[in-house]
């Protein structure tokens, strides 16, 4: 009993002795490195739709979001992502490319273990929770949907 | 024993060489001049990490053979680990030399530890020339407790950086050098702490622990050693040690120092500064037996802390039980 406790003194102690993240910049960081990406993405749909007369939206959709995909697996390939991701961080995590990137940094690490055991097991070690949810969320949505489409 | 964990040793055996290998970026840290060898990069020539972080502790040992001034016969047992899963890095380094190998493990604590299990064996007369080494890697730590390198995180503002490094020492009866003379084995302590990011908050109770039992056992206080080095705890940690041992009525002056938060030059960004087995293993093996032969300091204690947890354990919530050894070692 004493020592929970002491440990709880303890680590009420240490969270006020933790040097403390200053918000706003990182905020303002993570604002404006997100909206580059976000307009980056716009204008390659535009030049995109300016190209090919032909094209529909929804097509020109897809293929803008494989060129941000590209783009960001080849920067983490050659190592700048991570350091985006360090000056921006929800900034550069949160667009498509983040999730880009959460797949690409666990292929190339681990690479040494094999293509099965290595790239293939550990590829969405990072994603996966976010595709589990993504999945199921729809699941949801879709059911209440469903519902309120019988009344 | 005569006092609850300390032991006092008779023949007092000497470190008869040291010997350390860095990375690139240990080696524009603070202790850059004092390192034997600086690798050019991080991989060392090799496929993997992996193979990088066995190939630097096989040269610490060749290293330390050649520095003692002995050859690869003269050496009867290695005690060495490391913190990849079953201290593979130093089984695998082992497996290069004819010599028996016992594995230790203590987290970042390692270093202590293989110097007082290997300066125990040398007391006891039953080996001669002991070699201790202890390496880590932050690419294979990395990756074994946290995110792919390339992943575009942000690290805390707790977070501290693994040393790419390995530290070896040779233990001997015969030659000269600074001289191990007590030791006191620390208790597992845990005092609640579970957040991975701040081992330092997490570490500073079990060197409070050792460091009061260490004091009240040899009667001394810290005026009585030129130097109380800790291991890793950090620049947060070292503070929360000086305010635990305040609160006891130790006070730690300006003969205290934690080897982590000297490691790295502030602009190397390492927020809290360094950790690892090898970032004492380092400073201790270059930088600190060096200012010992030198005169500079005649008598030091030595209190590297290690954190025993596994990334399974933190996922299944459990806190983080720490440890420390503390050795008194004098010229």
């Amino acid at each position: 009993m004493e020592d929970k406790k002491r440990n709880e003194a303890y680590n009420r102690y240490v969270k006020a002795k933790i040097p403390k993240t200053h918000a706003w910049p990182s905020l303002f960081n993570s604002f404006w490195v997100g909206g580059v990406i976000c307009v980056m993405g716009q204008g390659i749909n535009d030049l995109l739709m300016l190209a090919f007369p032909s094209l529909s939206q929804q097509s020109a959709w897809a293929y803008t979001l494989i060129i941000l995909i590209f783009i960001a697996s080849f920067l983490t390939g050659i190592g700048v992502y991570d350091q985006i991701g360090k000056f921006a961080g929800g900034g550069s995590i949160v667009p498509i490319t983040g999730f880009s990137n959460s797949i690409t940094s666990p292929s190339i690490e681990f690479k040494s273990e094999g293509i099965i055991y290595g790239i293939c097991v550990k590829m969405f070690t990072i994603a996966g929770p976010v595709i589990v949810f993504g999945v199921v969320s729809s699941m949801v949505v879709g059911f209440i949907y469903w519902i309120i489409s019988l009344f | 024993m005569e006092f609850e964990q300390t032991i006092k040793l008779k023949k007092q055996p000497r470190i008869i060489g040291s010997y350390t290998i860095v990375g690139p970026k240990e080696g524009q840290g603070n202790f850059g001049k004092y390192f034997d060898y600086i690798m050019k990069d991080d991989s060392f020539g090799e496929k993997t990490y992996e193979k990088a972080e066995r190939k630097m502790i096989e040269n610490a040992i060749v290293g330390v053979i050649e520095k003692a001034k002995l050859l690869p016969k003269d050496i009867d047992i290695l005690l060495a680990g490391d913190l990849l899963n079953q201290i593979v890095s130093s089984s695998y380094a082992a497996r290069a030399f004819q010599f028996p190998f016992l594995g230790v493990y203590g987290a970042c604590s390692t270093m202590a530890e293989s110097m007082a299990v290997g300066s125990v064996l040398v007391d006891g007369g039953y080996f001669d020339n002991v070699v201790c080494c202890t390496g880590s890697h932050f690419s294979t730590a990395e990756r074994q407790y946290r995110f792919p390198l390339e992943l575009g995180n942000q690290r805390p503002p707790t977070s501290q950086w693994t040393v790419t490094g390995a530290g070896s020492c040779a233990l001997s009866l015969h030659g000269e050098g600074p001289k191990i003379s007590m030791i006191t084995f620390g208790k597992v302590i845990d005092w609640g702490v579970n957040d991975v990011n701040n081992m330092g908050a997490a570490m500073a109770p079990a060197a409070r622990d050792t460091m009061l039992r260490h004091f009240k056992n040899t009667k001394t206080t810290p005026g009585d050693y030129d130097l109380i080095v800790t291991g890793d705890l950090g620049k947060l940690g070292s503070e929360i040690l000086i305010d635990l041992m305040e609160d006891e009525g130790v006070m730690l002056g300006v003969n205290y120092c934690d080897c982590g938060q000297m490691y790295f030059k502030r602009e190397q960004k390492t927020l809290c500064g360094a950790s690892g087995a090898g970032c004492c293993a380092t400073v201790f093996n270059s930088y600190i037996v060096e200012k010992m032969r030198d005169g500079q300091y005649k008598k030091i204690l030595f209190l590297p802390t290690g954190a025993l947890l596994s990334a399974t354990s933190t996922q299944q919530g459990d806190t983080i039980p720490c440890v420390c050894h503390a050795i008194v070692i004098e010229m």
